[in-house]
Parts: C-alpha cells; sequence; structure tokens
C-alpha cells in the first residue's frame, strides 16, 4: 500500500535513538546495505529489503531521492515465493514414484522422502516468481517519527527487525499504552499511575 | 516501560475506553470538539461501528455498518456491558472531508480517505503530491492525537470517575 493510494492504513512508529552525521550518507548507507535481492531463478522463497519509493523495482537509491522536503521517504519490499500445496504434492508424488522405480524398493524412509520433499520446493523455487509486496514509509526525522503504510502484523514486524538492523535505531509503534507513555503531554506521576488503570465500568454494577 | 508486546494487550482497554468516550463526546458535545481543532466543521460517526461485550468471561462481538444504519442496537450493546472496539469517522472541515476508521486496541487508521489532490502528471509533480498527502494524514492524525491527549488527561483525573462516567452512564441509559 503506498502513499499515493486511497485509500490507505497508517501505523505510527517513534523513532529511538538518532543517527550520527552526516545524517542522509548514513540512511543511503544503511539502506543500500539492505535493499531487496531480486530471487527469481534462486531457490530463495523470501526476500526482505529497501526499495525505491514510486520506483519499487529499482533498488539503485542514488538514482532516486529518497529527501522530500523534510520527509526520508522509501518503501520495504517483501518478496515471496507462494507454490500451492497441490503443486508441491503432485511433484513429490512424481519424484517418489521415480525414486522406488530405480531402487527397486517399495517403501521409502522418512530420511529420504525429506530429501525428496526439499528437492522439489528447490526446484519449484528456481521456476516460480516472487510475489512482490511493497509498503511505503514516511519518517520525519526531526520529529522521531514514521508513518508505515500498512497495519498488516507480518509487514510490521518485518519492519522493525530491518530498520534496527539498516539504522541500528529502534522502532516503537505507538498503541494506546506508548502513546501515553511515550508521546502525550501527562507528567510523570500520571504516567506511574497509568500502570495502575483497570477497565472503568460504564454499565450500573 | 512495561515491555511492549504485554502491554499492547494488557492496556488495550485503554483505547477501547477512548473511542466509547469519543463516541459520547461527538453525540452531546459537537462544541468542545471545536475548541480541540479550530479548522473542524464536525466530527461523527461514519458507517462502521464495531463493539465488543466481555463480560463474564464471555466475548461477544456486535458491529453495526452501513451509511445510515442506527446506532440504537450499539447504545443497547453499552447498556449491557460493551466497549467500542472499533469506529469509522468522518471528520470535516470547512470545505474538506477525511474518512478513516480507527481500532481502539492499535488506534492504527486504516481505510483513510483525505480530500481529493490534484492528478500526477510528471515525475516532478510527485514530490509536491508526496508532501501535499502527508500533510493532509498529518491533518487526521495530528487531531485524533489531540483527542486522545485530552482524553488521557481526563482519564488521569478525579474528574473522570466523578463526573465524566457518571455521565456517558447516563447517556447509555436514555
Amino acid at each position: 500500500m503506498g502513499i499515493l493510494s486511497s485509500p490507505v492504513s497508517i501505523t505510527q512508529y517513534r523513532v529511538e535513538g538518532k543517527l550520527s552525521e552526516p545524517i542522509l550518507e548514513n540512511v543511503a548507507n544503511g539502506l543500500k546495505k539492505n535493499t531487496v535481492e531480486d530471487i527469481d531463478d534462486q531457490s530463495s522463497d523470501k526476500a526482505i529489503g529497501w526499495t525505491c519509493f514510486n520506483n519499487p523495482f529499482s533498488t539503485d537509491i542514488n538514482q532516486t531521492p529518497f529527501l522530500i522536503g523534510t520527509h526520508l521517504v522509501f518503501s520495504l519490499r517483501i518478496d515471496k515465493k507462494m507454490i500451492p500445496s497441490k503443486i508441491i504434492q503432485k511433484h513429490y508424488t512424481l519424484e517418489m514414484t521415480k525414486k522406488l522405480k530405480k531402487s527397486g524398493r517399495d517403501f521409502l524412509s522418512k530420511t529420504e522422502k525429506k530429501e525428496i520433499k526439499d528437492h522439489v520446493i528447490h526446484l519449484l523455487n528456481l521456476r516460480i516468481p516472487a510475489t512482490p509486496n511493497i509498503y511505503d514509509l514516511i519518517w520525519n526525522y526531526e520529529s522521531n517519527t514514521l508513518w508505515f503504510f500498512s497495519n498488516l502484523k507480518g509487514a510490521n514486524e518485518e519492519l522493525e527487525t530491518l530498520f534496527t538492523r539498516s539504522f541500528n535505531l529502534k522502532l516503537i509503534r505507538l498503541f494506546p499504552y506508548t502513546m501515553a507513555a511515550l508521546t502525550s503531554p501527562l507528567s510523570d506521576v500520571e504516567k506511574d499511575a497509568l500502570s495502575q488503570f483497570t477497565p472503568t465500568r460504564f454499565t450500573e454494577s | 516501560m512495561l515491555d511492549v508486546a504485554i502491554a499492547y494487550n494488557r492496556y488495550k482497554f485503554i483505547g477501547n475506553e477512548f473511542l466509547t468516550w469519543l463516541w459520547f463526546t461527538i453525540d452531546t458535545n459537537q462544541h468542545f470538539l471545536k475548541t480541540v481543532d479550530e479548522t473542524l466543521t464536525s466530527l461523527y460517526l461514519g458507517n462502521r461501528l464495531v463493539l465488543e461485550n466481555s463480560v463474564n468471561d464471555a466475548s461477544e462481538i456486535i458491529t453495526i455498518k452501513g451509511d445510515d444504519a442506527g446506532l440504537e442496537e450499539g447504545l443497547l450493546s453499552l447498556r449491557k456491558g460493551a466497549v467500542v472496539i472499533e469506529m469509522n469517522l468522518a471528520y470535516k472541515t470547512e470545505n474538506q472531508e477525511w474518512k478513516f476508521t480507527l481500532k481502539g486496541e492499535s488506534l492504527s487508521f486504516a481505510g483513510l480517505k483525505v480530500p481529493e489532490t490534484g492528478p500526477v502528471e510528471t515525475q516532478a509533480d510527485i514530490e509536491g503530491m508526496v508532501l501535499e498527502k502527508a500533510y493532509l494524514y498529518e491533518k487526521a492524525i495530528a487531531m485524533v492525537d489531540r483527542l486522545f491527549n485530552i482524553f488521557l488527561q481526563l482519564r488521569s483525573s478525579v474528574e473522570w470517575s466523578q463526573k465524566t462516567v457518571p455521565n456517558i452512564k447516563k447517556w447509555i441509559q436514555v
């Protein structure tokens, strides 16, 4: 889902920590070291990395500016190969039949079956192209805030991991408790009291 | 600060209470909302409201959807002990409108539609469009943040139990 789409979903984050100077160069380095790899024609079934905003199939960070106004704008791309289980089953069965015929036996060990299955998945992964999913983000470096344009749990988790690996900064997802603790104007005493909150009953007891 | 994963589940009721309070405020005090955002002309419930009643260890989900859906069932659910867990909102300023859905547990935005922006015709238009969109997203996010902060201050004060909760109870019973 993208910044320019409509409608959009947004998960808010707070960025903990500061990059050392020169900031833009360090961001660019973090992006370049963790761009998404092309896994078509490879046996990998998943690739996760950064890509350029509005040009998601280019990972040339130098060619596409990621600074727009005061915002750092780029995208997370998750490429995944999804092989239908019935196709795996078909090729697995065919390979097993071949192996049995060749060996002259009428059964295969558990290890042999696993090897055949792994081999089948490996070969299918080489043939099947990956499906890309692209999620944009806007990072406002000055205010330590980041908007990620997805509410999907898996995509958010991948973002948190990759962001920390790329920039050595921690992303804290903002939800009611973290908003109260980190971004609200509550005093320290009020924040301490927050942990003692219990649910309110709006009905007559 | 507590571990984030633990805090998410333990304190999701805060977000649900916020949405319940917000419905009460929308229904009874539009004037107050205008003091929160001076550009606001109205804030009202959109086409989806989800409530959850977790009384007695059982969970019941009540979903009300549709552009002209009545909210009587929602009030009835509140009377039975439910809270709002998801709410679609329409936020209007003089000549612009935002629509979005908030989930109480995360307060993340879903289905966020911002006012119409111009077409993108060239690559050079994209940067301008990103800035315009960012401004429009920020407007909705900032409005919700302000409301949530006001709610938190109220929730942390004695006014919550002494005045607000009794008023919400009265509103539910009307």
